[in-house]
């Protein structure tokens, strides 16, 4: 749930990368912070494992500047990706007011995206949101490893196994690289301002 | 739910009740967040200096997974969450199902002091709260 300050005129709205373990949702925030740090006004806060795995989220707040007189916030999270940490996932589900599905686009890894994007269709309805309504955008990972000649699923594939009932933006990407990082990004905000905007105003 | 707009005049008046119950009796900071880590308001006495939005982040994470572990448990909740540092201590309390209030304060006021004045300050926001 954005929250929107009418006297200070701030609002904020809450982004998750949401996504398999070790799919990359992580270096997505970590890419974010390093590139665009004018707009990053305070440390990025991770709570992780030794094994730098997300333990319980990763949270970066990231400065829009003002449109239309509104100065507005877009507080980035992660959900912990393991199996095990899906209770910690739905706390942090709590408020959401957009999504980004971080797929990690490895041929071993298909199950896998599959699961847990039907764990997030579950973890929605548990806040009576549909993941059919929440402005979400897909992000297909790792596909620079096709050039290390790791089997990587083709975006054909993803596309149908993800994206075919759900028909929301999608992009291939590399979070180590920053390959279409800042892309996903935009548009998961352009999507989810235009949503609160209805919402709300 | 429409608490995702606060008026100005209701956001005044909660900077009021803040500043007059807790604020006044030397509370380092009070900060009014919702369950999604969003920031309501906050207020401080104008020395502190804190990262409210990654503060807002994390109290919000934090009072949930004591909540869920209250829930495992079999309690309805954990009705005092406080945490005691040397020089800062943090006090948690529960406006409603969607609101947080959280107080910095140090070693010169007592827990049962505090908690007082946060129960006033509580009352005082609901009947604001209900009213509007
Ligand atoms: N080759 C390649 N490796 C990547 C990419 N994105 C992430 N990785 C690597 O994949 C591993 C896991 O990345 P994280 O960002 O920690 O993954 P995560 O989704 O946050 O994982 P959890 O926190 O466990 O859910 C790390 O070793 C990254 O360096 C990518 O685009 N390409
Ligand atoms: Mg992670």
């Amino acid at each position: 749930m954005s929250f929107i300050n009418l006297r200070e005129k701030i609002v904020q709205v809450k982004v998750v990368y949401y996504g398999p373990g070790r799919g990359g949702k992580t270096s997505n925030l970590e890419y974010i912070n390093r590139k665009f740090s004018k707009q990053i006004q305070s440390e990025m806060v991770s709570l992780k494992t030794h094994g730098d795995r997300t333990l319980f989220f990763d949270f970066l707040p990231f400065d829009m500047g003002k449109i239309k007189g509104y100065e507005l916030k877009i507080q980035l999270y992660t959900v912990p990706g393991q199996v095990k940490y899906n209770a910690t996932r739905k706390l942090v589900l709590k408020g959401v007011d957009g999504l980004v599905f971080v797929a990690d686009a490895q041929e071993a890894m298909r199950e896998k995206n599959i699961r847990s994007l039907n764990q997030l269709h579950e973890n929605l309805k548990g806040y009576k949101e549909s993941i059919f309504k929440i402005p979400l955008v897909m992000q297909y990972n790792k596909v620079d490893l096709r050039n290390q000649g790791i089997p990587v699923l083709p975006t054909a594939v993803l596309e149908k196994d993800l994206n075919s009932k759900l028909k929301v933006p999608s992009f291939e990407a590399s979070a180590l690289t920053g390959y279409n990082v800042p892309e996903t990004l935009k548009k998961i905000i352009s999507s989810t301002v235009v949503s609160v905007q209805k919402k709300l105003l | 739910m429409n608490y995702g707009v606060v008026s100005q005049e209701q956001l005044e008046k909660i900077d009021e009740i803040l500043s007059e119950q807790l604020i006044k009796i030397g509370v380092d900071c009070v900060i009014i967040i919702d369950m999604a880590g969003n920031i309501i308001t906050a207020k401080d006495n104008g020395t502190s200096k804190y990262d409210v939005y990654s503060f807002a982040a994390l109290a919000a994470g934090n009072f949930a997974t004591v909540d869920a572990m209250a829930k495992l448990v079999g309690e309805q909740e954990f009705s005092l969450l406080f945490h005691k540092g040397t020089d800062c201590n943090i006090h948690f309390s529960k406006i409603d199902e969607e609101l947080l209030l959280i107080t910095m304060f140090g070693k010169h006021i007592s827990l049962g002091f505090l908690r007082l004045n946060v129960v006033k300050a509580l009352e005082q926001i609901r009947k604001l709260w209900a009213g509007k």
